[in-house]
């Protein structure tokens, strides 16, 4: 297995998807089964290599880079193909494979309009290229084209699949249809953000003369980024990674994004896309500028703490129910960023648990989403209701689900937000503690306007009379592609909930790790 | 004084000019296609002399008196005239055929205006240049006009007529001021002499005549206002070679003069150029957003690129120190690339509007759900304008930024910010022709498939070398990152 550990094995997991995708273009478009066994199989052999990592990865180092490899890329700016994991990226690495899989499981009966299984799996498979990527790549230029590569696929799979209604935009007279508003508003918001963090890069990597992260790391480390320039790179640093997140008040391509995509564009979107901003805030900003990320902390958490109380607000005023779940991620997202801001370990390993847990449940909310508007033809909470009484067993699981999004005890979602609070109480050594003190009320505060909504979502939804309009109708409950996506969703959802250190374990020491890198 | 082995590519293109034009007398109306294909044969051939150059030990090799240089520079760009020219034949033969007229005169002055440029890019002498640059401009007038029953190609060629003796005018005065204050004609002469003479009035007035005689060349803002015209009535494949090769030639003229000849002279060319880029990023991409018509919105774009070509010519200039290699290598990085994507643009151009017949980009809409290659290519070459990666365009733009920020002031830094946030504004409008053609509705009748087929072998042969060279460059950059790093010995002398 000498080889498998020397690159090969990341290797694998970034770029079957791709070789998939491409294989997928040669299938012919009426072969649709051909073309649905090919993308879940690639996925899958994805899938399995990223968990023979997990397997082959060394815990009793989780801080250190493993399993990666140093090629020759681009010898005229001095970039390589740079790759490896640690304890942070392998529950991110190994989530994103998963997903996918779920996802074109999922997928097998539910083909969102127009059709074309072929074209939309092959987007999936670039997108999961472009996700696994961006969790193993260690150098700065190879990072930026996997960050950006995951553009496309889901531009287009806004674009071509996503909801065709109508919408009046302010100060237009022509009505647009949502995903065409929708999927070139997400396209402009990240590479507006991804123009400057570019920016940012190649300033950094002019200045310590490399691309990779763990020497630009050790630079920082050691004081080598300070002044107006470290502030500057910092701020565009900033700006790609929060436009990603997104973070208040760079969010607002999100609602539209998430309402207008299909089910499965909605899923990857939030389970893993969101992500990527976070995960280059921790891998990225914080380690090669620690005084610069001392200096935005505080910054940061006011920010993540209005977009929890703003998400919940927002949540509580929407009426279409996936417009409910996107504001959701505004507000669960905060909880991330504020672990972020914290900068301290338990912070920072909130932020890596929130990730996951927040990219498990909140998949499975829109799964479920998708589901309920493909049986009622609407997302309109006011239309739904009694949902318990019509599908028992997927009421039942959107019931589930809620608690675990509003962080109940014992289920996935509790530890992010607990964790996160409990670590701005005790912040970084020299942040203001004020400040920080407040986020915490104000966080706490905000979990519980969290369960507010949610459970204002389930009375709406699920619980009641069904409406008379529904009379006669007759609903299919959960069928068994929905079945085999949704499981493995459930059954993480309170793994991690009773047993946090499947997460934790491994990025517990990696946080640990870089923190006393940057900051002692 | 003759060195035979260095002249060959440039002997061989000259000797294919005159087979062209004379196989033209010789072949019946129905075989004249066999005039482009005596054409690809002699930039085939001519390739040979490129590689067994580069290869060869031989180093610089300078012809009568410096004037006529065969280095790496002059190399590169010579091999990427030739590949330019080698792609615009194959997207004309099927193209000029359908017209028939005047077919062997098409490759013969497309060629000659093709070693123009390869005259250019050895030129190290302010005559040489111009009389290479003319060659470039003369049968470029002629093929913009090709379509001589159809008004607007005669109103392209006017323009671009009128328009280029203007600019060849200036230009020629600019050159006149610089000899008269410099005593030389050769680059070298010059940039020895322009080292006491920056603060010379009448030689400062020279220099800037130049660069706008080149400003004309390049379509760079303010003197740009000809190119949507122009390329708009030219046909189609004549288009893609003003925007690519003509362009090209007219940015080895600044790069010749910029940075060889007026080497010391930085703090006068830098201002100067900093202002044309900014102005061409940002009314280029203003332009191109309201643009209907998808020739136009290219040609906008191709202006908007000038400007992105143009950008570390200004951080070359405003900063002290040896940033000249850089920033050379940077430009040229990025006429490279954009060649590449910029035909494949047009190439698109040609086969969409003849599946669709029509250019207006409302009328493609849907057309990735009847004609999916089309749209496939069409999103790649777009995309790869737009600078997404993992298509070419991103490292073109990559480097020029690298090339801002290489040694950064206020004003490169301010540079740089303009041109990421019209990199932003570049992206709607390309992305608006690609939600065209995948995500609007297709019109309820759809043209019939023409006859003979929309993409013919030739077209769907330059589309298979363009695809691979925008997907092989965007993943492996060093594929081209090696020619410019090579082509930029020269700057700075």
């Amino acid at each position: 297995m000498e080889w498998f550990d020397n690159g090969w094995g990341l290797s694998l997991v970034v770029f079957t998807p791709l070789v998939g995708a491409l294989a997928l273009l040669v299938v012919p478009r009426k072969e649709e089964e051909t073309a649905k066994w090919l993308a879940l199989l690639t996925a899958a052999a994805s899938l399995f290599f990223a968990v023979a990592s997990a397997v082959r990865f060394d815990y009793g180092d989780a801080g250190a880079l493993q399993l990666g490899t140093k090629l020759s890329w681009i010898p005229a700016i001095g970039s390589d193909y740079e790759i490896g994991i640690d304890g942070i990226s392998l529950p991110m690495l190994v989530l994103s494979a998963a997903i996918v899989v779920l996802s074109i499981i999922y997928s097998w009966d539910h083909w969102p309009e127009p059709h074309n299984p072929k074209g939309f799996l092959a987007l999936i498979l670039f997108l999961a290229t472009g996700m696994a990527g961006t969790f193993v790549a260690q150098d700065l230029v190879l990072f930026f084209i996997f960050f950006e590569l995951v553009l496309l696929p889901m531009y287009f799979m806004i674009g071509i699949w996503g909801d065709r209604s109508r919408m009046k935009l302010p100060g237009f007279n022509k009505e647009v249809e949502i995903r065409l508003y929708a999927s070139i508003k997400f396209f402009l918001f990240t590479l507006f953000g991804s123009a400057f963090m570019l920016l940012g890069f190649l300033a950094l990597g002019l200045k310590g003369d490399t691309f990779s992260i763990p020497e630009l790391a050790d630079l920082g480390a050691g004081g080598a980024f300070t002044g107006t320039f470290a502030f500057l790179v910092f701020g565009a640093l900033f700006l790609g990674f929060a436009v990603k997140v997104p973070m208040w008040p760079l969010h607002t391509w999100l609602p539209d994004a998430h309402t207008a995509a299909p089910t499965v564009g909605s899923v990857l979107l939030a389970a893993i896309l969101l992500k990527l901003g976070s995960y280059g805030f921790i891998r990225i900003a914080i380690p090669i500028l620690p005084d610069e990320a001392k200096a935005w902390a505080p910054a940061i958490a006011i920010l993540a703490v209005i977009a929890i109380v703003y998400g919940s607000l927002a949540c509580l005023a929407q009426t279409d129910m996936k417009r409910l779940i996107a504001f959701s991620s505004v507000g669960h997202m905060g909880f991330v960023m504020l672990g972020i801001a914290t900068l301290t370990p338990v912070g920072i390993t909130a932020a890596v648990i929130g990730m996951v847990a927040h990219g498990v449940i909140t998949g499975m909310l829109f799964f479920l989403a998708g589901s309920m508007q493909h049986r009622y033809h609407t997302r309109e909470m006011a239309r739904l209701g009694g949902n318990l009484k019509l599908m028992p067993i997927l009421g039942g699981m959107l019931g589930f689900t809620a608690m675990a999004s509003l962080g109940l005890p014992g289920l996935a979602g509790f530890w992010g937000e607990f964790m996160a609070l409990l670590g701005s109480y005790e912040p970084l050594d020299g942040l203001n503690l004020g400040v920080f003190r407040t986020a915490m009320v104000v966080g706490a505060i905000g979990t519980v306007l969290t369960a507010g909504y949610l459970l204002w979502m389930l009375q709406k939804v699920n619980l009641g009379e069904p409406k008379a309009e529904w009379d006669g109708h007759e609903f299919h409950d959960v069928d068994r592609f929905e079945f085999a996506a949704w499981i493995p969703l459930l059954i993480s959802i309170v793994a991690i909930g009773v047993y946090p250190k499947i997460v934790t374990g491994a990025a517990n020491d990696a946080v640990q790790a870089l923190m006393d890198k940057a900051f002692f | 004084m003759f060195d035979y082995h260095a002249l060959a590519p440039d002997f061989i293109v000259g000797i294919t000019v005159l087979a062209v034009l004379g196989a033209d007398l010789f072949l019946p109306e129905r075989r004249k296609w066999l005039s482009a294909v005596v054409g690809i044969f002699g930039l085939t051939l001519a390739l040979i002399p490129i590689f067994t150059l580069a290869a060869s030990d031989g180093g610089v090799r300078a012809m009568f008196d410096g004037s006529y240089v065969v280095d790496d520079f002059a190399l590169v760009l010579k091999g990427f005239f030739i590949l330019t020219g080698y792609v615009v034949l194959l997207m004309s033969v099927a193209y000029i055929e359908s017209d028939r007229y005047y077919q062997g005169e098409y490759y013969f002055l497309l060629l000659a205006s093709l070693l123009g440029g390869m005259v250019m890019a050895s030129s190290r002498d302010l005559v040489t240049l111009f009389v290479g640059l003319e060659l470039v401009s003369g049968p470029a007038f002629l093929l913009a006009g090709w379509r001589k029953g159809d008004s607007r190609s005669n109103e392209a060629a006017l323009k671009f007529f009128i328009i280029g003796v203007l600019s060849a005018a200036i230009l020629l005065y600019g050159m006149s001021l610089v000899y008269g204050m410099a005593g030389s004609l050769t680059f070298e002469g010059i940039r020895e002499a322009s080292a006491s003479m920056s603060e010379e009035p009448v030689f400062v007035l020279g220099i800037l005549l130049v660069l706008v005689g080149f400003g004309f060349k390049v379509a760079a803002v303010p003197f740009h206002f000809w190119a949507p015209d122009t390329y708009e009535g030219a046909p189609t494949p004549v288009t893609a070679y003003l925007s690519v090769g003509s362009k090209a030639a007219g940015f080895v003229g600044i790069l010749l003069v910029s940075y060889v000849a007026f080497a010391g002279a930085s703090d006068i060319w830098g201002p100067a150029l900093w202002i044309l880029a900014a102005l061409s990023m940002t009314i280029g991409n203003l332009v191109a957003l309201r643009q209907e018509n998808i020739v136009r919105l290219l040609a906008y774009s191709s202006i908007a690129h000038a400007g992105f070509m143009l950008v570390p010519f200004a951080a070359a200039g405003l900063v002290e120190g040896d940033s000249l290699n850089q920033a050379f290598e940077a430009t040229v990085t990025y006429i490279l690339i954009y060649g590449i994507m910029n035909l494949g643009a047009f190439a698109v151009v040609i086969a969409g509007a003849r599946r669709t017949g029509s250019g207006q980009i409302r009328d493609w809409a849907g057309l990735g759900s009847y004609a999916p290659g089309i749209g496939i290519l069409l999103t790649m070459f777009f995309f790869s304008l737009a600078g997404i990666p993992p298509l070419a365009g991103w490292y073109a733009k990559f480097v020029m930024f690298l090339a801002v920020l290489q040694n950064a002031n206020g004003w490169t830094v301010a540079l740089a910010a303009i041109a990421a946030i019209n990199a932003v504004i570049a992206l709607y409008y390309y992305a608006r022709v690609v939600q065209s053609v995948w995500m609007d509705p297709a019109p309820d009748e759809i043209a019939p498939e023409p006859e003979p087929t929309g993409v013919s072998p030739s077209l769907a042969l330059a589309f298979g070398i363009l695809a691979v060279a925008v997907v092989l460059v965007g993943v492996f950059p060093e594929a081209i990152g090696q020619f410019a790093q090579a082509a930029s010995s020269i700057a700075g002398g």
